[in-house]
């Protein structure tokens, strides 16, 4: 059987909740097209490596590397990034209702310079679903792959233990 | 990043099938892949997407053997009941390996094909320096500059480069066995024997070769003999998480006799230690496994069965450390596989 090679790329997915097509490039990253061609600049261009985190947005509820995933291998599935995180009507809007995991960033002053903070939250909502927010080395151990140079390690991992409710 | 042309395959064949044009490369997760692109270490006209091939996922104990799926990630496999008893070493290896969010989209196919972090082959094209991975015959910039991190075994004047994958580490100490699929139809390749170093290559006349997958060959999962040996995987690095190994050791430990005293007190009936980045391969202590069996579970008694093992060890000038560093590495390896510690 001959597969079918093609330098422009259809694709269907669902992106905060909202179902679309896409024309794409096949070398174009999640990261890319989202910043570039949808315009949600949530997700940061960090590294452009896999090293920092700061671009991480869930695919399908787990959390990955949006500068490490092609928008080709997304079809069919559903993409959540930060700006999806209090639903479409939250964020921005008078009386809106922040996601738990963004107030209790909130509530332990967990960022300073706020560029990873991003991808810290989509790593936390992941990190608590996938029940790893048990403990502080738990989650410091889980967290790991989102860097921030800032060193507000102390403050996310309080943070995520509380919007886990592990903050006894 | 070049741009390419993509198909999503819709059987392994199918994806092999590609693959015997040389200008095509295979995708499963992309976490190495895509920054190979970006820098130039791979340029492809044509991409072949295996993502969507559920034949090549899935982990199975089967009879008496462990099989995991090419297209199954590192999370996955870690997390997964039938690894962590079955094969706790190589389960401990993924967990150990680069971040939670890489480990949802690396797959273990992919994984073992990972190349060396050398900071002197990872350079974006054109190239800065030498590199004999990088342009054949240019020379190794590391052995003249600097190679702290690099090999201890197996490498030669062309290239001085380690392979940095954990679960490989945990795949050759357990005997794993990797289907593969290519032009002349599947078949298996040891894990022990997967890699090849730089001495082993050059020895079959092509000293840039790394690993004995043919050219269009595809895994497509591995086998596993199921072990109830205590195990462990033993990680060294320069902070705690997310961070790749300076060497590393995975054991697998079967003990004599009744438990008096505690696993202290006993003696080895069995036992498997491979290290890991001290090579372009994991590198199998087999002189050491041959040694082991009827020495007390002490560090006492470890440590000169491991350094007459590691005898051969030809250190560059920066990194003699790593030779005191495998052997400890090895030593609580075995201790905690048998439950010492």
């Amino acid at each position: 059987m001959t597969l079918d090679f093609t330098h422009r790329a259809e694709v269907a997915l669902r992106l905060n909740g909202r179902d679309l097509t896409t024309v794409v490039s096949p070398r174009t990253t999640l990261l890319d097209w989202l910043r570039d061609d949808i315009g949600l600049t949530g997700a940061k261009k960090g590294c452009n490596e896999g090293a920092c985190g700061t671009c991480t947005v869930l695919v399908d509820g787990r959390r990955m590397n949006g500068c490490l995933t092609l928008v080709v291998q997304c079809a069919g599935r559903s993409v959540t990034t930060v700006e999806g995180l209090a639903g479409m009507r939250g964020v921005g809007e008078v009386g809106g209702q922040l996601h738990p995991v963004q107030q209790a960033f909130a509530d332990h002053d967990a960022f300073q310079c706020g560029y990873c903070t991003p991808g810290q939250l989509m790593s936390a909502v992941a990190c608590i679903a996938e029940g790893h927010a048990t403990d502080d080395a738990s989650v410091r151990e889980w967290m790991s792959g989102n860097i921030c140079r800032c060193s507000s390690y102390p403050q996310i991992t309080a943070a995520v233990l509380a919007a886990a409710g592990e903050d006894r | 990043m070049r741009d390419f042309a993509y198909a999503r395959a819709g059987t392994a064949e199918s994806a092999a099938g590609a693959l015997a044009d040389p200008r095509t490369t295979v995708i499963a997760g992309g976490t190495e892949l895509l920054n190979w692109f970006r820098l130039g270490i791979a340029a492809p006209d044509r991409v072949v997407d295996i993502g969507g091939l559920d034949e090549l996922r899935g982990i199975a104990v089967d009879g008496g053997e462990l099989r995991i799926g090419a297209l199954a990630t590192l999370n996955e496999i870690g997390e997964h009941p039938l690894v962590t008893r079955t094969a706790g070493a190589l389960a401990s290896a993924c967990l150990q390996a680069a971040s939670a969010q890489l480990r949802n989209r690396a797959t273990i196919g992919g994984n073992v094909l990972q190349r060396t972090r050398c900071p002197y082959f990872r350079a974006e094209e054109p190239m800065p320096w030498p590199c004999s991975k990088r342009d054949p015959g240019s020379g190794c910039s590391s052995l003249a500059g600097r190679h702290e991190r690099q090999a201890i075994f197996g490498w030669t004047q062309d290239c001085v480069a380690v392979q940095p994958s954990d679960p490989a580490v945990a795949l050759a100490m357990l005997d794993a066995q990797a289907d593969v699929l290519g032009p002349a139809g599947p078949r298996t390749i040891p894990m022990r024997e997967f890699h090849l170093t730089q001495r082993e290559a050059a020895d079959v006349g092509q000293p840039m070769r790394e690993t004995r997958l043919e050219p269009g060959e595809l895994i497509t999962g591995y086998r596993l003999p199921v072990s109830a040996d205590g195990q462990a995987y033993v990680k060294v690095r320069e902070r705690a998480s997310y961070e790749y190994a300076i060497v590393s050791a995975a054991a697998a430990v079967r003990l004599d006799g009744a438990r008096a005293g505690g696993a202290r007190g006993q003696r080895i009936a069995t036992a498997r230690v491979a290290l890991g980045s001290v090579a372009q391969r994991p590198w199998r202590l087999t002189a050491a496994e041959a040694g082991l069996p009827g020495a007390p579970l002490t560090r006492e008694a470890l440590i000169p069965v491991i350094e007459r093992a590691m005898a051969d060890a030809v250190p560059l000038p920066q990194n003699g450390f790593k030779v005191l560093m495998a052997r400890n590495a090895a030593v609580r390896a075995l201790l905690t596989a048998g439950g010492a510690r």
